[in-house]
């Protein structure tokens, strides 16, 4: 029964997309941030960078686009991810790509290696359902599939081999979520249906174990809004 | 003829060549104790899942070109750990040799070398050996104690328990890292500082240390009981570090001696989150908590404590006791100690808990602890409140005089 449920409604959104509503936006950053610091990375890990990696806490562009902020609507109707391409959490240069990522419930994403050493992998959700889990990818092109079963923003992994190593995964369960880019922006999937929802911005770093900001937003069939948020720093 | 030695004691603890022995236990298990402060100061716990293989294979034969970033602390840790194990197994086995004989002597030996050698092979199907072999080692423990306070001439009771405490320590270890037991690291970390003070103890008791300290020569009972309220402040002292530690929230408190610019800072979820946002931490740490901050300001304040009992202590041992007894030297030391340790303390703070700094401030802890207990020892039997002179007696075949335990 329930199955067949998620299957109706899963086509039928898949049906609305071309009426449903599209989100997207640019969140910006206002005030000056902390400065952000150099990795020291080892040996190995240095020999696959050129030029010096920083800290990822706060990624601004030329004109303040703020990247890797998790945005997301607070409550929406289920689905299936709005991609069909696997999402990746990569290991490359001792480093995690990307930064923050998210994925939907139950989602298979795979976690890789693509580094010629060894990483361990150690995530540490916090959400009742979400295991901690700590493996061990010594090889070259190494994949751990994965799935969380339970909503969460945002879950932690890290590598204790190399302890700078650590990236976010935000878990929705609704696909209609987004990271944002370099430039701050970000498009969340079209398919939602006409309504009142929250739209939330998240940014680590910032909002911490606040929720973060919040838009309320009434969007009807086939509308294309645009939904911006500014970050700021307090003192600035 | 009232006292004969058998009626005291089981046998003469004096032996150089064991208590040398015990000494270089020692120094290997402050050796372990240094690189686990390493493991934990930077993160690395966990940069080997498995136990007890190493990504799968045998510890023993993990290639060393694999010993990389935390791998290369985390894997030594457990090569140094299986070292102590060795070295506390012949040192339990030789006590024991050493003061028994006959049936009791060849069970204790076939028993511990059995059980050391059972674990010695460390395959990944053995988990549920330790577990079970961990379990009773408390018992052992407790047994073993017993023992020893019965008869306080039979060292080989507290090698029992240095076994039995080696068997459990390892275990911990090993379990901190398949059950992703932050807390377990706690109380690893915890029984570390105990084990080092029962080697040092072993060693001195071996060492004829006893003799050295005359019973009762001190008439001054509440020295005595300082000393033992120094030795409870400091395994505190240990204890908040190790809840600091194994919490891996990192530095909690960035300034010193002020904390966030206040002489006490504020634990509000408005400043924590500010504390969140405005530190900038190149290593993956859990965000500060209250609980964080607590523990930081109490073990400061619990360190300003120990500083102005170092401090009275040294002044009345001093006068007491004098400065050339063994008891006088070990405050000298304990006090340097204390006074290096609020240091590094310090200075952990001012290089943002630099991991080198962080580690060498936790062996000087355990170090102090050492220290304190064997000063607290020696003062409570120096300052025993019964009529203070007791005849010694001498033992057949033993030139120096023993005093009774
Ligand atoms: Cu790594």
């Amino acid at each position: 029964m329930i199955r067949t449920s998620v299957i109706v409604v899963a086509t039928l959104a898949g049906g609305l997309a071309v009426y449903a509503a599209e989100i997207s936006g640019k969140v910006s950053l206002k005030g000056t941030p902390p400065p952000e610091r150099k990795i020291e990375f080892d040996a190995m890990c240095g020999k696959l960078h050129d030029k010096d990696v920083t800290t990822r806490h706060y990624v601004v562009s030329p004109d303040g686009g703020l990247a890797n902020v998790f945005v997301y609507v607070k409550q929406a109707p289920a689905g299936k991810p709005a991609s069909d391409k696997v999402p990746e959490l990569d290991q490359v240069g001792c480093m995690y790509e990307p930064y923050v990522m998210g994925v939907m419930t139950n989602q298979l994403f795979k976690i890789k290696n693509s580094d010629p050493l060894m990483h361990n992998v150690h995530a540490t959700p916090k959400a009742t359902g979400n295991k901690e889990f700590n493996i061990g990818q010594p090889v070259k092109g190494m994949v751990k599939d994965h799935t969380f079963p339970s909503r969460e923003v945002l879950v932690r992994f890290k590598c204790d081999v190399h302890p700078w190593m650590f990236a976010y995964v935000g878990v929705m369960d609704h696909p209609y979520f987004a990271v944002t880019d370099k430039d701050g922006k970000f498009k969340l999937p079209g398919g939602l249906p006409a309504g009142k929802y929250t739209v939330v911005a998240y940014h680590l770093k910032t909002h911490g174990t606040a929720e973060g900001l919040t838009q309320e937003i009434e969007v009807a069939e086939g509308d294309k809004r645009e939904v911006n948020f500014t970050v700021e720093l307090p003192g600035s | 003829m009232a006292l004969q030695p058998s009626d005291i004691s089981s046998s003469n603890p004096t032996s150089l060549p064991w208590s040398r022995f015990a000494w270089l236990t020692m120094l290997a298990t402050l050796l372990l104790i240094s690189v686990g402060g390493l493991v934990t100061s930077r993160g690395a716990g966990l940069s080997v899942p498995d136990w007890p293989n190493s990504y799968g294979y045998s510890m023993y034969t993990f290639p060393i070109s694999h010993w990389m970033g935390g791998i290369l602390y985390e894997h030594s840790h457990r090569l140094l750990g299986v070292l102590v194990g060795v070295l506390t197994t012949v040192l339990a086995v030789g006590l024991w040799v050493r003061e028994t004989s006959g049936r009791q002597r060849w069970l204790g030996v076939i028993v511990m070398t059995g059980v050391a050698g059972l674990l010695g092979r460390m395959g990944s199907w053995q988990v549920p050996i330790f577990i079970t072999l961990a379990a009773l080692a408390p018992v052992a423990m407790v047994w073993g104690l017993a023992r020893f306070a019965r008869d306080r001439q039979a060292l080989r009771w507290l090698g029992v328990v240095a076994f039995a405490a080696v068997i459990l320590q390892g275990t911990l270890g090993g379990l901190r890292v398949v059950w992703l037991a932050d807390e377990l690291g706690f109380v690893h970390g915890m029984l570390a500082q105990g084990f080092l003070v029962l080697i040092c103890f072993i060693a001195l008791l071996s060492g004829g240390w006893r003799n050295r300290v005359a019973p009762g020569s001190i008439a001054a009972p509440g020295l005595r009981r300082a000393w033992w309220l120094a030795v409870v402040l400091v395994v505190a002292q240990l204890g908040l570090g190790a809840a600091m530690r194994h919490r891996h929230a990192g530095l909690a408190v960035p300034d010193f001696p002020l904390a966030y610019g206040r002489v006490w800072p504020k634990t509000d979820a408005t400043s924590l989150a500010t504390y969140n946002r405005t530190r900038v931490e190149a290593t993956a740490q859990r965000p500060i908590q209250s609980t964080d901050v607590i523990l930081h300001m109490l073990h400061r304040s619990n360190a300003y404590l120990i500083a102005a009992i170092a401090a009275w202590l040294t002044f009345r041992t001093w006068r007491d006791a004098g400065r050339k007894t063994p008891a006088g030297r070990l405050t000298t030391v304990w006090l340097a100690l204390v006074g290096i340790q609020i240091a590094l303390g310090a200075l952990t703070v001012w290089t943002g808990k630099s991991a080198d700094i962080a580690t060498l401030h936790m062996v000087t802890g355990a170090l102090t602890l050492v220290v304190a207990s064997a000063a607290a020892a020696a003062m409570a039997r120096m300052c025993r409140v019964r009529p203070a002179f007791v005849e010694p007696y001498r033992r057949a075949g033993s030139g120096s005089p023993v005093w009774p335990g």
